[in-house]
């Protein structure tokens, strides 16, 4: 339906040619961006840092959560700051990861964790403070303390909440990455896009386009979704 | 060890001694609410002991404090001459609220003390089928906490507190919410295995015959502040039936004690304390 839409503008020619493409120059463009292995190496080398990133944001983002959430200061002060920076857009990061990591791979993991790591330590933290407090005890009283506590009670405890947060993490990763690629010269979906614009090649553009929005479709159809199926198999619609 | 329970007659004898224990909490608007005053309790090595009183005695708090959940106010809590810091898998609490894990199997929920207490996969897992058996569960031990009834629930709690094999079993209303055939089952099975294993426990219930079908002793509690009203040694046989006459009659005379508690209970509800 969507693609007939798109094929009946751009044969009313609403706008010339190179700047709207027709679907199949797009799907030319991605299959061609494939075959000569460009898309391959810009998509796996996306991918790696995005999942690097977003690997290093949980594992930071996840102890500054149940830091904010258990101590009073932590809250008043990380906290407030959190919730402030968040609003921050990603790309507003990017000029002082150049000065701090000059123009590097470390600067763009930089922007990607800096994106999620705040949204993944707010969720947390307020996932936590939604836990009702009979778990903690039954967990205290069979013997759970300090790190087994929060890694076998308190996180799975809090996870109905927290995937809300795990998944907007994501997208300011994923966000946070092609801005990064888009601004620093390295392979990378994000360069494909500049390429495009570049090369005044629009149909590229679009196929990158599409190709980031698939990805990121993707990851969420199967890697959050299952955790949510998962989530309402074992704690049944009621108890949410 | 023989020696050492002549010279401390008294430590041996008492498992838990609840000495002078307070707790008072501070409300929103700043008003000190008295849930516990000045509690003595002696707890005999071995001893079934049964706790009745009207909601709003501090039966559910004493608990928390006998197992180091709540701190008490002033007092304290001896458990074996010692005085423990907070909670310990030696005295498990089973919830009125059950407080079971949703994000886990039912076999797994049964499992999650020994994990805690690094016990093999292989051993733990027996030792919760056992228990799951106990309490009739085998069969869903795969499933997940929202597809068993009340009363499966009830059991389940009552495993996975029994698996850890405490000393001392603090028992809070555990079986308020069971049809009678499955309560009287229970009762069974819980009597069998508190002979077998020679635990302590205490059991908080607002049911007088099931406190006298279980109990060596009946404490009664009075309402706001809670203390210790009236002692009641329940001197029949075992194993006893919950519509035995004797049972019964000896109810009767605690319900009459626990009426007046009751009468005030429910008052000071309806004026909305």
């Amino acid at each position: 339906m969507l693609l007939g839409l798109w094929e009946a503008a751009f044969l009313l020619k609403l706008w010339p040619p190179h700047l709207f493409p027709a679907p199949t120059t797009v799907f030319e463009s991605l299959r061609s961006g494939f075959v000569d292995r460009g898309f391959w190496t810009a998509t796996s080398a996306s991918l790696n840092r995005v999942v690097m990133g977003y690997a290093i944001a949980c594992a930071i983002g996840v102890p500054l959560g149940f830091w904010t959430a258990y101590s009073r200061l932590a809250s008043d002060t990380l906290g407030r700051l959190f919730v402030g920076l968040q609003s921050l857009p990603s790309l507003c990061w990017l000029p002082l990861a150049v000065l701090w990591c000059g123009l590097t791979e470390r600067a763009i993991l930089f922007v990607i964790v800096i994106g999620s790591l705040l949204s993944i330590a707010i969720a947390v933290e307020s996932g936590l403070r939604r836990i009702p407090g009979i778990y903690r005890m039954a967990g205290e009283n069979l013997g759970a303390r300090g790190l087994r506590l929060a890694i076998h009670v308190l996180l799975p405890a809090s996870m109905p909440h927290l995937v809300a947060g795990l998944k907007q993490g994501w997208a300011f990763a994923w966000r946070g990455l092609i801005s990064g690629e888009m601004i620093l010269v390295t392979l990378g979906l994000g360069r494909l896009l500049v390429l495009g614009r570049d090369r005044n090649d629009i149909s590229q553009i679009f196929a990158v386009m599409l190709l980031i929005t698939a990805i990121g479709y993707s990851v969420d159809a199967l890697c959050f979704r299952a955790l949510e199926r998962s989530l309402h198999k074992r704690w049944g619609f009621a108890s949410l | 060890m023989a020696a050492v329970m002549e010279l401390l007659p008294a430590v041996a004898e008492q498992k838990i001694s609840v000495r002078g224990v307070t707790k008072e909490y501070v409300l929103p608007r700043g008003e000190v609410l008295c849930a516990l005053q000045n509690v003595d309790v002696q707890v005999r090595r071995g001893e079934f002991l049964c706790i009745v009183g009207p909601s709003g005695s501090g039966k559910s708090t004493l608990l928390h404090i006998i197992a180091g959940l709540v701190s008490p106010t002033r007092g304290e809590v001896v458990i074996d001459g010692g005085r423990p810091k907070g909670p310990g898998p030696d005295r498990i609490l089973i919830f009125q609220d059950l407080g079971l894990f949703p994000w886990l199997t039912v076999l797994e929920n049964v499992e999650f003390g020994l994990k805690m207490q690094g016990v093999p996969a292989r051993e733990r897992r027996d030792l919760a089928r056992y228990y799951l058996s106990l309490v009739h569960l085998s069969r869903v031990e795969q499933g997940f906490l929202h597809q068993l009834s009340g009363g499966m629930k009830q059991r389940l709690s009552l495993a996975r507190a029994l698996v850890l094999g405490p000393s001392v079993l603090l028992m809070d209303e555990p079986f308020a919410a069971l049809d009678a055939q499955t309560r009287d089952l229970l009762h069974d099975e819980l009597e069998r295995l508190w002979e077998e294993t020679g635990q302590t426990i205490v059991f908080v219930t607002h049911n007088v015959r099931e406190a006298v079908r279980l109990g060596d002793r009946v404490l009664v509690m009075s309402h706001h502040p809670g203390r210790i009203k009236q002692e009641f040694a329940i001197s029949l046989g075992r194993s006893r039936h919950l519509e035995d006459p004797e049972v019964a009659l000896q109810a009767r005379e605690i319900l009459a004690e626990l009426r007046g508690e009751i009468d005030k209970a429910v008052r000071a509800e309806y004026r909305g304390e």
